[in-house]
C-alpha cells in the first residue's frame, strides 16, 4: 500500500486540542441533574478503578486465601473486625474477593470492549462507507444477531470455546466481544451513512478526495466523538454480562481470580441457612459499579447530546418602561 | 409591550416597547424581516412564550391586561377569544388523532354543553367554509397536503369564533396558488366571522392585498404604522421605503437590496436602530433615539426625518456622509 | 374501513416475507457454530471416556458422519417439519422439552413483562412529566439502580428477605410438591389451567410461587422502560402539535394525558419487543436462581452436560421466538400508528 499520512500528524494534532476543548465545553456548562450524574458516576467509576489497580495493596488477604500463619479461617463467619465482610464456605475472606473481583471485572471488560471496538468499528466504517454486496451481507448477519439476547450469544460462544481453550479470562472476553460486535457495527455504520450524505462530505468527494482521506478526515472523527458515551454505557452492560456468565459458571476459573457473579452463585446455597454476607457484598459491588458507569454514560450523553440538553437562561430585568435617555449617548 | 428572551449573558430584546391597536373586524398586517420580533409579539399576546422568555407591559383585551394573567385565565381566553394560526402546518396536528377528534376536543374544552350532533355540525360548517369536504372529516392529518392542513388549522381556530385571530406567517411554507386561497379565506374573516386579524408576514405583497392597516417592524420596534394604501404610496420611514423598493415585479430592471443585516437584539445599535443601514441617516440618528411622531390619517412613524423638530439638537439634521454601512452590527 | 384492512394485510405479508432470510441466517449461524466449533460433541457429551466404537455408533445414529451439506439439509428440513432433534444425554425429543419447559418460561416471562411494563411505564410517565423535579430524579435513579442490579442478585436478596427471614413466599419451583401431585394440567401453563379448571387452592399456591421470580425478572427489566418512556414523554411535549393544542386553550392536564402520554406510549409495543431479548436472557438467569423448570434452566443443564444437540435445538427455538416477536411487534405497530401502513 502506498504510504499514507498518519491520522495524528502534526497538522491534525494542532487542530485536535482546540477541537477537544470545544467538545468538552458542554460538559463544563452542564447544569442540574446531568452534571450531578456525570460527576457522581465519574467518582464511583474512579473509585472502582483504583480498587482494581491497588488490589494487591489494599486487600487484607488474597482472593483465594483461606488461611493465615497455618491457621485456617473460620468458615461462613459473620462479619467481624478480622473479616469485615465475613467469610465464605471455603474460608476465603469476602472483602478480599470483592476487592480482587474489581480487578477481574475491569480487566475482562476492558479487553472485551477493546476487541469489540477493534472488530466492530472498522467493519461498520467500511460497510457504511462503501456499501455494496459486502454491506448487504454484513447487515443481514449483524441484524439477525443484534436481536438475539446478549447472554445467549455469550453463553454459546463461551460454551464452544470452553471445549477447546478452556474457561478463563480469554474465553469470557471473547464471548462478551461476540455479543457486542453487532452493536458497534450497527451504531458505527448508521452514523457513517448519515455523515456520508452530509454536504461537506459530498463536497470533498466532488473535489476528488480519495475515500481514504474522506474517511480519515471527516467520517472517522465524527463517528469517534460518539463513542465515549456508548462505550461507557456498554461497559456497564458488559459488567452485568460478565457477572451473569460467572453466575452460570462460564466466567473466570476460581483459581484465576475472584469474580462477583461466581461468588453470588456460591451464595445461593448459603441463603437457605440465612447467610447473607456471602452474596450481599459481591452483589452490592456489582450494583455500585454498574450504577457508576451508567451515571457517567448517561451524564455524558445528556451533556453532549444537544437534543436533551437544557440551556441555562439568564435573569431578565426589564428596567424602566419609558423611552429613554439611557439610549442616548 | 416588551418581550425579552433570557440568555447566559444579557437578554435578547425581541420586542422592545411595541404599541399597537387593533379594532374589531380589522385586518392589521405586521411586516418585518426574519428575526425582527414579529412572531414573538404574536406569541407574547397569547402568553405562549418559550421557557426563558419574559414579557412586560400591557396587552389590553376587553379591559383586562393579558400580561401577567395567571395561566388558567389566559388559557380560558385562548380559543374562544384569541386564536393563533402557526407558520408550519405540517406538524401542528396530532398524527394519531383524526380531524374529527381535534375538533371535538377543542369544542368540548370550551363549550362543554354541546352534544355530539352540534359539535359535528359546527365543525363541518367551519371546515366547509375552508373548502374541506365532510367526507374527509374522519381522516388522519397525514392524508392531507400542506395547504389543506393549514386550512384545517384555520378552521380549528375559527370554530370557536374568536374575537382576535393572529396568523403567524400562515402562508410562508406554502406555494403561491395555495397561498392565494388561504389569503382569500383570511380576507373573508370580517364578513363571515367578524374576527379581527393580525397578519404577521415578511411579504409586503400579502399585506397589500389583504390588510386594512399595516405596521412595519424593525429590530423589535414598530417603525411605521398606518392604512395600507398610504404606507405603499407614500412610505414614511426609510425602512419601509427601502423594503418597497426591494420587491420584484415585471418592471424590475435591477435588483435592489438593503445593505447590511438586521442587528443583534442583545445589544442593538444605540439611538435609532436602523441607522447603520439607513441611506437617509442624519447626525441626530446616531445620538438620540427617535420619538414616535403622529402623522395625518392616523399614521405614526418612528423616525427623525419627521421630527419632532424641537428635539433635534443643533446641527442634528446634517446628513451623514461616507459611512461603512452596517456590517459591524450583524446579528 | 375495508381499505384499512387490506393495507394492514398487505403489510403483514410483506413483513413475513422479509423474515425468511433472517430466520435462515440465524439457523445457519447456529448450525455452523455447532458443527464447526472445536472439540468433539459426541465424546464430550458422553463424558470423554467412552470407547471409540460407542462414539462411532452414536455418531452414525445421529447422522454426524454424513457430509456437512447433507447434515445441513437434514437440519433445515427437520426444523421445517417441526422436528428439532433428540437430546444426546437423556434421549428426549426437543419438541417435548420445548412444550413443557417452554410453557413454564412463557408463564414466567409473561407476568414479568406485565410487571416491567406497569412499573416502567408508570415511573417513566411521571418522571417525564415532572422533568427535573425530585420526582424525575428519583424515578431515574430508581431505573438506573434497578438496571444495575443483576437479576440473580435481586433474586437472591428476595429469597433471603421474603423466603428465609419473613417466610412469606416460597423460593423455588413452580408449585409445592402437594400441588404438583394433585394438579391437573393441559397446557402446562399452570395459572391458565388453574383458572380454567377452577382449582382455586392450587391457583393460590401457584401464584405464590410466581411472585418472587416474576417480580424479580420484571423489576430487572423495568429500567429500560423507564428510560425510554421518559425520554419519549419529554420529546413529545416539545412537539408542535402540543403547542398548537395549548394555543387552542386546551388545559395542561388534557394536553399531557390525551396528547403527550398517548403519543409517547406509541413506541411501548416496540420497546416491549426490543426488551424481549433482555427478558429472555434474564429468564435464563431467573430460572437458574429459582429452580424454575423453564427452557432457560434446561439450556443451562444441557450446557453443563455438553449435550450439543439439545443446546442447538434450544438455541434454534430462541432464535425463532426472537424473530416471531419482532414480526408481531411490527404488526401491532402498524395497527396502532396509521402512518406506517399507508
Amino acid at each position: 500500500m502506498a504510504a499514507r499520512a498518519h491520522p495524528f500528524d502534526r497538522a491534525s494534532r494542532a487542530r485536535l486540542l482546540p477541537a477537544a476543548g470545544r467538545a468538552l465545553k458542554p460538559i463544563r456548562e452542564a447544569r442540574g441533574f446531568a452534571r450531578a450524574m456525570l460527576w457522581t458516576g465519574a467518582g464511583i467509576t474512579l473509585f472502582f478503578i483504583l480498587m482494581a489497580l491497588l488490589a494487591p495493596v489494599i486487600s487484607p488477604y488474597k482472593f483465594n486465601q483461606y488461611q493465615e500463619h497455618g491457621h485456617r479461617f473460620a468458615q461462613l463467619a459473620k462479619p467481624s473486625s478480622k473479616h469485615l465482610m465475613g467469610t465464605t464456605v471455603q474460608s476465603t475472606d469476602v472483602m478480599a474477593r470483592v476487592i480482587w473481583g474489581a480487578q477481574t471485572e475491569l480487566k475482562v471488560v476492558v479487553i472485551a470492549l477493546v476487541m469489540a471496538l477493534a472488530v466492530g468499528v472498522p467493519l461498520g466504517l467500511l460497510s457504511g462507507y462503501f456499501g455494496g454486496p459486502l454491506d448487504r451481507v454484513l447487515v443481514l448477519i449483524m441484524d439477525a444477531l443484534f436481536a438475539f439476547p446478549y447472554l445467549l450469544i455469550a453463553i454459546v460462544i463461551a460454551f464452544l470455546l470452553s471445549n477447546s481453550i478452556g474457561k478463563g479470562v480469554l474465553t469470557a472476553a471473547i464471548a462478551i466481544t461476540a455479543a457486542y460486535v453487532p452493536l458497534y457495527f450497527r451504531v458505527v455504520r448508521n452514523h457513517v451513512i448519515s455523515v456520508r450524505e452530509e454536504p461537506y462530505v459530498d463536497a470533498a468527494r466532488a473535489l476528488g478526495a480519495r475515500p481514504r482521506t474522506v474517511i480519515r478526515k471527516y467520517v472517522f472523527f465524527n463517528v469517534v466523538q460518539n463513542v465515549p458515551p456508548i462505550a461507557t454505557l456498554n461497559a456497564a452492560d458488559a459488567i452485568l454480562l460478565l457477572a451473569a456468565l460467572g453466575f452460570l459458571g462460564y466466567g473466570i476459573q476460581p483459581s484465576d481470580g475472584a469474580e462477583w457473579g461466581y461468588d453470588i452463585n456460591r451464595a445461593v446455597s448459603d441463603a437457605s441457612s440465612g447467610i447473607w454476607w456471602t452474596g450481599l457484598f459481591p452483589g452490592l459491588a456489582i450494583v455500585l459499579l454498574v450504577t457508576g458507569l451508567t451515571l457517567l454514560g448517561e451524564g455524558l450523553n445528556e451533556t453532549i447530546n444537544p437534543v436533551l440538553r437544557r440551556r441555562r437562561f439568564g435573569r431578565i430585568d426589564f428596567g424602566p418602561p419609558t423611552p429613554t435617555d439611557a439610549e442616548n449617548l | 409591550m416588551r418581550v425579552y428572551y433570557g440568555t447566559p449573558s444579557s437578554p435578547v430584546r425581541a420586542v422592545d416597547r411595541v404599541s399597537l391597536d387593533i379594532g374589531a373586524g380589522e385586518v392589521l398586517g405586521l411586516v418585518g424581516e426574519s428575526g425582527c420580533g414579529k412572531s414573538t409579539l404574536g406569541r407574547g399576546i397569547l402568553g405562549l412564550l418559550p421557557e426563558g422568555a419574559s414579557s412586560d407591559g400591557e396587552v389590553l383585551y376587553g379591559g383586562r391586561n393579558l400580561v401577567g394573567l395567571p395561566q388558567k385565565a389566559i388559557r380560558r381566553l385562548r380559543g374562544p377569544d384569541l386564536g393563533l394560526v402557526f407558520q408550519e402546518p405540517m406538524t401542528r396536528l396530532n398524527p394519531l388523532m383524526r380531524i374529527e377528534d381535534h375538533f371535538r376536543e377543542t369544542l368540548e374544552q370550551h363549550e362543554p354543553g354541546l352534544d355530539d350532533r352540534e359539535v359535528k355540525a359546527r365543525s363541518l360548517e367551519t371546515l366547509g367554509r375552508m373548502g374541506i369536504p365532510p367526507t374527509r372529516f374522519r381522516q388522519y392529518p397525514h392524508e392531507f397536503s400542506g395547504g389543506m392542513r393549514q386550512r384545517i388549522m384555520i378552521a380549528l381556530a375559527l370554530v370557536l369564533r374568536p374575537k382576535l385571530l393572529i396568523a403567524d406567517e400562515p402562508t410562508t411554507s406554502l406555494d403561491v396558488i395555495v397561498e392565494g386561497q388561504i389569503l382569500a379565506i383570511l380576507a373573508d374573516l370580517k364578513e363571515n366571522f367578524d374576527t379581527a386579524l393580525l397578519l404577521i408576514t415578511h411579504n409586503f405583497g400579502i399585506v397589500a392585498e389583504s390588510c386594512d392597516r399595516v405596521a412595519v417592524m424593525y429590530a423589535g420596534q414598530i417603525v411605521e404604522e398606518g392604512p395600507v394604501r398610504e404606507a405603499f404610496v407614500d412610505p414614511a420611514h426609510p425602512y419601509t421605503r427601502e423594503l418597497l423598493r426591494s420587491t420584484i415585479s415585471l418592471d424590475t430592471q435591477e435588483l435592489h437590496s438593503i445593505p447590511g443585516a438586521p442587528p443583534n437584539l442583545i445589544d442593538p445599535p444605540p439611538a435609532c436602530r436602523f441607522n447603520p443601514r439607513c441611506p437617509s441617516a442624519m447626525q441626530v440618528c446616531i445620538s438620540k433615539a427617535p420619538i414616535e411622531q403622529p402623522l395625518d390619517n392616523g399614521r405614526r412613524v418612528l423616525c427623525w426625518l419627521h421630527g419632532p423638530e424641537q428635539e433635534i439638537p443643533e446641527g442634528g439634521s446634517r446628513k451623514l456622509e461616507g459611512r461603512e454601512v452596517g456590517v459591524a452590527d450583524e446579528a | 374501513m375495508a381499505a384499512q384492512g387490506t393495507s394492514l394485510r398487505k403489510y403483514l405479508l410483506t413483513r413475513l416475507g422479509l423474515v425468511i432470510p433472517m430466520v435462515l441466517i440465524l439457523l445457519t449461524i447456529v448450525f455452523l457454530l455447532m458443527r464447526v466449533a472445536p472439540g468433539d460433541p459426541i465424546s464430550a457429551s458422553l463424558g470423554g471416556h467412552a470407547p471409540q466404537s460407542v462414539i462411532n455408533q452414536i455418531k452414525h445414529q445421529l447422522g454426524f458422519d454424513k457430509p456437512l451439506y447433507t447434515q445441513y439439509w437434514d437440519y433445515l428440513s427437520g426444523i421445517a417439519r417441526g422436528d428439532f432433534g433428540t437430546t444426546i444425554t437423556d434421549h428426549r425429543k426437543l419438541t417435548d422439552i420445548i412444550k413443557v419447559n417452554g410453557a413454564a418460561t412463557l408463564e414466567l416471562t409473561f407476568f414479568a413483562m406485565l410487571i416491567a411494563v406497569a412499573v416502567g411505564v408508570f415511573v417513566g410517565l411521571v418522571a417525564g412529566r415532572f422533568r427535573d423535579t425530585p420526582l424525575d430524579v428519583g424515578g431515574r435513579l430508581f431505573g438506573i439502580v434497578v438496571y444495575a442490579t443483576p437479576v440473580f442478585f435481586l433474586g437472591l436478596m428476595g429469597q433471603l428477605v421474603f423466603g428465609v427471614w419473613l417466610n412469606w413466599l416460597p423460593t423455588s419451583d413452580r408449585a409445592s410438591p402437594i400441588t404438583q401431585a394433585t394438579f391437573q394440567t393441559h397446557t402446562d401453563i399452570f395459572t391458565l389451567d388453574a383458572i380454567i379448571g377452577g382449582q382455586w387452592s392450587a391457583l393460590g399456591d401457584i401464584v405464590k410461587h410466581l411472585i418472587l421470580p416474576a417480580t424479580t425478572l420484571g423489576l430487572a427489566t423495568a429500567g429500560i422502560f423507564i428510560r425510554l418512556i421518559r425520554v419519549n414523554v419529554i420529546r413529545t411535549l416539545k412537539d408542535d402539535y402540543i403547542e398548537a393544542a395549548r394555543a387552542r386553550g386546551i388545559t395542561e392536564r388534557s394536553v399531557v394525558y390525551h396528547h403527550a402520554f398517548k403519543n409517547a406510549l406509541v413506541p411501548v409495543i416496540t420497546i416491549v419487543g426490543l426488551n424481549m431479548a433482555l427478558l429472555l436472557g434474564g429468564a435464563v438467569l431467573t430460572e437458574t436462581t429459582f429452580n424454575w423448570p423453564g427452557i432457560g434452566h434446561a439450556l443451562v443443564t444441557y450446557l453443563e452436560n455438553r449435550d450439543y444437540t439439545a443446546v442447538q435445538g434450544i438455541i434454534v427455538v430462541f432464535a425463532l421466538v426472537v424473530v416471531a416477536v419482532s414480526v408481531l411487534i411490527d404488526f401491532l405497530n402498524a395497527y396502532i400508528d396509521p402512518r406506517i401502513r399507508y
